[in-house]
């Protein structure tokens, strides 16, 4: 069975999934709207299996494999730059080529793992049905993103997700700030949109193409014959267009204030949505359009330093959350910050790569954090954990395993990803050793609060208990339990995924051929002709200098959080009071939300109630101003009509009445009158006629 | 079955007129009666107006189909001339389609005047399909003021407190535009014969005798001087900018569907707004190219000011009515953008999305009602939280929202993102504010909806609220499934627009089909 040309059905599972559990889930049985929904994406998934190794067997130039099913948008003629008519014109089409195989085995993979665990996690939960069904509505636009063979395409589920992020964050919708995270999330995320679909109209006027293998061969080829340079105005702005909405969906600077409130939503969703798949989405674009980025250095630039510029942040914000879920949302924002510093130095496939290793433990790391929070009743506050390791010892290995990977520990997933990562920011032409350096730092930080969270809530003694007086069901240590195994078994795949997942992108200096990762996506990332690319050379021994530095970065993040956090100690609180100013900047997120409330939320108000007025005062009032002006003037006519025109006529005849009341004597109106008028007028006629003749 | 043939688009037109006369004969006490026998009515119409759609040959989309041509008025040169191309094809739908659902829409909700209520809802049918259908601008007239007088009643009687003041403005304003459109009318009848007289393939086609043949005046408009087709653009532009409505002369329309019944806002937002853009398209585009071409500057101005200024208002409106009607001034705004963008794909999305939004906002008045109808009051704050008692009704909303806000695989998408690409291909810029309007439009009624749908159920007179009924279930059933399908596949309805809007973009830059850079804000050589 050729599968290639049936990936069009692989996004098709989940939806019939949602419609199912999305008209009929409430009166399904739970375990019944569970199987139909975790069934639809392992469907998706085997498929998606299946047709991977398909492709894969194949010759590496023909790994490209494109279905279209039907055309869906026909716009008519439109222009392009060179003068050019072409249709725009969209179908509804798939690609399965070696970046989307990644993406849509991540998706399908892990996806499946969380409605295994999700099974578990919500099970007494009301809106059980409801939950299945945006998930897996989530399932069909995630992979129409990944699989989509054009950038409207991409759009389509770029949106969807949108909207399964808005659904599922405002799961708890009886909860305000549900409601309002949720809604933030969503127009944020449109202010990013806003920028995408500029880029794609751009790419669009370029080559007249929006499908990818037609819009990468076209620029490859104008490249190669020197119609684009690298670094035109035009295709700077096109980047940085497209990078505008990848800083949406991505949650990058200056754009990444929904994903932390968007922790609102249930712990799957965060894991599922909110690290491992939705927020890699502009990754993954960024990565898909790299012929452009290629042909704009000065973007990449940007990418590069918006990537480190948001790691750093949001790991400084991570390191004083209290909240298990948002040191975990911080710490992914992070992350996508790595990615992104990757793909700015034109590291394309080490982003990928850390994209996928980043997918297992940050999702493991998230679904432990729910299992911590499902064991202790929805306790999220780490000041109230602590002592858990023996309670709920699953969670705490697997857990320990998504620490031991995200910082980056030799041999674990991160390890090599992040490393390659920090390693390309060095040495890549596009690199600085600033951009390294903010790496590194960034790499401790991560050490830092994540083992921080680990002891916070695993070690020492149980610090849970007093803040509960509503102790009707018991929330005292002795009713914490381990979670049921819907929930530990994904628990564990993903743990093993944490620490296997980095040996296919092994370094030249731990195997011989290279990294099989990178080769495999080596056709997408071809390098455009004529794009300047000078490679630095430097020996095997500084890139396992700079390994060791990473390493030895990491190891200090640990020291510190183990003698502050695993020691009972006070520095927490002594570093916290000496520098309480940026303490209370970084607690309060850098007043980052408070100021776009002030600039633009409040100003947008201020704007529709400002011209609100201007509407019914002004606009409005021209118009009930000319009316009442009509009005007035239909008066003042009436007026004069009435005294004036009607006056003079009535004086006219006023004039006439009076003047002529001799003649009305005789108009007396009575016919016997007029008859004896008549008659004596007749007799004087006769006797002038018989006597007055001579 | 060959007269219904023959004479289709005169049955379609004329059928709710007759149900309305056969109406006026039934007794008033009768409610019940009435009200079945106009929706009898409303979905017989709509369901002879299918195949208008089915054989209708969209291979020849450009040329008037279905054509009839009867001498009317020989004194003057009237004629009884009607036929569709693609584009009246589609609105003609749409209006068949609206009218059974604003009727269905009205049956709990009209207790006063039942019998009259109905018959001007019937005869408002006519009304508007007769724009539409005719190719005589003088019947077109008739048709285009005719209509407004039911509308005026269902405002002026069923409306809401404010309803004669409404009412009231509602018919003036669109009757001052009318006289200006009225005037250039006169002027095109009176200088046709002078052109028909030097033009010999003109004369040979349509005679040399005044006419208001409207295929004659898109047959004379290259003979045209360029100040007379400014004169005349500006003359049509107020009549149609006021109907659409356009800023600033929009102000009209929140008093009106504010004061309206439920199924006037749905006909006043779904169809009758759509007799502006309309008339733009059938009139101002193919009979004074030059004169538009002119004015695509300022036209596109109000636009983008119409797409940012009525979403900022209708953000802060309290009442839910006024904000769906203020984001009708923005989504009318961007069809205007589209269309002037003069090329297919913006004038393919605006048209469509003509449709769209007949289709979403119509069911968003629709939806306001049904809040209505139950609590009698439309004020936000009232609401919150609703999605616990009408769970039902929360995800309608919500598919309506999501497609008012142009979520691709609903309708909205798919108008939105072409006129875009239109927009974007005559000026980047305006891509870029016109834009904005889709953030503001998501801040809008994401808002909106979380402040009705979510949060807890804290007015305790919103209790007991029923979920949505059969009926009401009826009334939204045909708008989400259009919904999805033009989201999913709206081929045929670009197939039906593709040779019409090629033929109006031939008269407006016949250069444009051949190819040629014309992008303004081009940045350095390519290619």
């Amino acid at each position: 069975m050729n599968l290639l040309d049936l990936i069009w059905m692989i996004p098709l599972f989940p939806a019939v999934g949602f419609v199912i559990n999305g008209i009929f889930g409430k009166k399904l049985p739970k375990p019944a709207v569970a199987v139909i929904a975790s069934g639809a994406v392992l469907v998706s998934f085997l498929m998606a299996a299946g047709a991977v190794y398909q492709l894969s067997q194949r010759p590496v130039e023909e790994r490209s494999h494109n279905v279209a099913v039907y055309h869906w948008i026909d716009g008519g003629s439109a222009h392009t730059m060179s003068g050019d008519v072409e249709r725009f014109a969209v179908d509804w089409g798939f690609l399965l080529d070696p970046l989307s195989s990644v993406m849509v085995l991540v998706v399908t993979g892990i996806g499946f793992l969380i409605h295994v665990y999700s099974a578990g996690y919500m099970y007494e939960e009301d809106g059980f049905y409801r939950f299945f069904a945006y998930m897996n509505l989530f399932m069909f636009s995630m992979l129409t993103l990944v699989l989509g063979n054009n950038y409207v395409m991409m759009f389509v589920g770029w949106e969807g997700v949108g909207l399964c992020s808005y659904l599922l964050i405002g799961y708890y919708f009886l909860k305000r700030s549900a409601g309002d995270a949720a809604k933030k999330a969503f127009i944020v995320n449109r202010v990013g949109d806003w920028g995408f679909s500029i880029g794609i109209f751009m790419v669009f006027m370029t080559v007249g193409s929006l499908e990818f293998t037609t819009v990468a061969e076209r620029f490859h080829e104008g490249a190669a014959a020197g119609h684009f340079h690298a670094g035109d105005t035009w295709l700077v702005v096109m980047a940085l267009a497209l990078f505008v909405g990848a800083t949406g969906k991505s949650a990058q600077v200056p754009l990444y204030v929904w994903l932390p409130d968007a922790m609102e939503g249930p712990t799957p969703v965060s894991a599922l949505i909110h690290a491992a798949t939705m927020v890699t989405a502009g990754v993954y674009m960024v990565a898909r359009s790299n012929f452009i980025f290629q042909l704009a250095p000065q973007a990449m630039a940007v990418v590069a330093v918006i990537g480190a510029l948001t790691a750093l942040m949001a790991a400084t914000i991570g390191i004083v959350q209290n909240d298990i879920k948002r040191v975990l949302a911080y710490s992914t924002v992070s992350q996508l910050g790595y990615m992104f510093l990757a793909l700015g130095v034109g590291a394309f496939a080490a982003g990928v790569f850390h994209l996928m290793t980043h997918a297992f433990f940050k999702a493991l790391l998230f679904l432990c954090s729910g299992s911590v929070i499902h064991a202790l009743h929805h306790e999220q506050d780490l000041r109230n954990m602590g002592g858990l390791k023996d309670k709920i010892p699953v969670t705490f290995w697997t857990m320990t395993i998504g620490t031991l990977a995200i910082a980056g520990t030799p041999g674990l997933a991160g390890f090599f990803s992040k490393d390659e990562i920090l390693w390309q920011a060095f040495s890549s032409s596009h690199g600085h050793i600033l951009l390294w350096l903010i790496g590194a730092i960034v790499a401790g930080i991560t050490s830092f609060y994540m083992f921080r969270l680990l002891f916070m809530t695993f070690f020492g003694e149980y610090r849970g208990g007093k803040a509960h007086h509503h102790d009707d069901h018991g929330h005292g240590a002795h009713a914490i339990h381990e979670s049921p195994k819907a929930m530990t078994i994904p628990l564990m795949i993903l743990a093993a995924g944490s620490l296997l997942a980095g040996y296919v992108g092994m370094p030249k200096w731990l195997s011989s051929g290279g990294s099989s990762f990178e080769h495999w996506l080596e056709p997408v990332f071809e390098p455009v002709p004529g794009v300047a690319a000078e490679v630095a050379h430097y020996g095997e021994g500084v890139e396992i200098g700079m390994a060791a530095v990473s390493v030895a970065v990491a190891l200090i993040g640990f020291f510190i959080a183990y003698t502050t956090y695993y020691r009972k100690s006070d520095r927490a609180e002594r570093v916290s009071a000496q520098f309480k100013g940026l303490y209370t900047a970084m607690l309060n997120k850098y007043y980052i939300d408070e100021l776009y409330d002030w600039l633009f939320v409040n100003r947008a108000k201020d704007g529709g109630r400002f011209l609100w007025r201007f509407d019914s005062k002004i606009v409005d009032g021209v118009v009930n101003g000319s009316a009442a002006t009509t009005v007035q003037s239909a008066l003042g006519s009436g007026w004069w009509d009435r005294w004036i025109v009607d006056g003079l006529v009535r004086f006219t005849g006023g004039l006439i009445k009076t003047a002529s009341w001799p003649v009305r004597l005789i108009e007396t109106g009575y016919t016997q009158n007029y008859a004896l008028v008549m008659v004596l007028g007749l007799l004087v006629l006769g006797g002038y006629l018989l006597w007055g003749t001579p | 079955m060959d007269f219904f043939h023959a004479h289709i688009l005169t049955i379609v037109t004329f059928f709710p007129l007759a149900g309305m006369i056969v109406l006026l004969f039934f007794g008033s006490e009768n409610k019940n009666l009435i009200r079945l026998w106009a929706n009898a009515v409303g979905i017989a119409g709509f369901a002879i107006s299918i195949p208008l759609w089915l054989r209708f040959d969209f291979d020849k989309a450009d040329q008037f189909q279905f054509v009839e041509h009867y001498k009317w008025i020989q004194a003057l040169g009237a004629d009884y001339h009607v036929g569709i191309d693609g584009i009246s094809l589609l609105l003609i739908l749409l209006t068949t389609l609206l009218g059974p659902l604003a009727i269905l829409s009205s049956w709990s909700a009209i207790e006063i005047r039942t019998k009259e209520y109905y018959a001007f809802l019937l005869m408002l049918q006519t009304g508007m399909l007769g724009v539409f259908i005719s190719l005589d601008f003088f019947m077109f007239y008739v048709f285009w003021e005719v209509m407004l007088v039911p509308m005026y009643f269902l405002i002026g009687v069923w409306g809401g407190a404010r309803k004669l003041y409404a009412a009231i403005k509602f018919f003036l304003y669109t009757l001052v535009g009318s006289v200006l459109l009225l005037l250039g009318i006169l002027a095109l009848y009176f200088i046709y014969p002078s052109i028909a007289a030097v033009h010999p393939e003109v004369s040979a086609q349509f005679g040399t005798v005044p006419t208001f043949n409207i295929l004659a005046f898109h047959a004379i408009s290259p003979y045209l001087l360029q100040n007379f087709q400014e004169w005349i653009f500006l003359a049509f532009f107020i009549g149609f900018a006021i109907k659409v409505p356009m800023f600033p002369f929009h102000t009209w329309l929140p008093d009106a569907h504010v004061e309206a019944p439920t199924a006037g806002s749905v006909i006043l937002a779904g169809v009758l707004l759509k007799m502006g853009t309309y008339g733009f398209l059938r009139f101002s585009l193919p009979i004074v190219p030059e004169g538009v071409k002119h004015y695509v500057p300022m036209v596109a101005a109000l636009s983008i000011i119409a797409i940012v200024y009525g979403a900022l208002v209708a953000m802060m409106q309290p009442d839910m009515k006024k904000l769906v009607a203020y984001s009708s001034v923005s989504h009318m705004g961007f069809v205007m953008l589209g269309m002037f963008a003069l090329n297919p794909n913006g004038l393919n999305g605006s048209i469509i999305q003509q449709i769209n939004h007949g289709i979403s906002t119509g069911a968003l008045f629709l939806i306001v009602g049904m809040i209505y109808e139950r609590r009698h009051t439309r004020e936000i704050a009232q609401f919150g939280g609703l999605s616990s008692v009408m769970p039902q009704f929360a995800t309608v909303f919500l598919i309506m929202t999501m497609s008012s806000i142009g979520l691709p695989l609903l309708n909205g998408f798919i108008g939105e993102f072409t006129i875009m690409q239109g927009a974007f291909q005559r000026n980047i810029w305006w891509a870029v504010f016109g834009g904005s309007g889709i953030v503001l439009g998501a801040a809008y009624m994401l808002w909106l909806y979380q402040r009705t749908m979510f949060g807890k159920l804290e007015n305790p007179a919103n209790e007991k609220l029923q979920d949505m009924n059969l009926r009401e279930w009826a009334t939204m059933i045909p708008l989400i499934i259009v919904a999805f399908w033009i989201g999913l596949y709206p081929a045929p309805f670009f197939r039906a627009l593709d040779k019409p809007v090629i033929k109006l973009v031939q008269k407006l830059d016949p250069s444009y089909l051949q190819g040629a850079p014309r992008l303004e804000a081009k940045s350095g050589e390519r290619r």
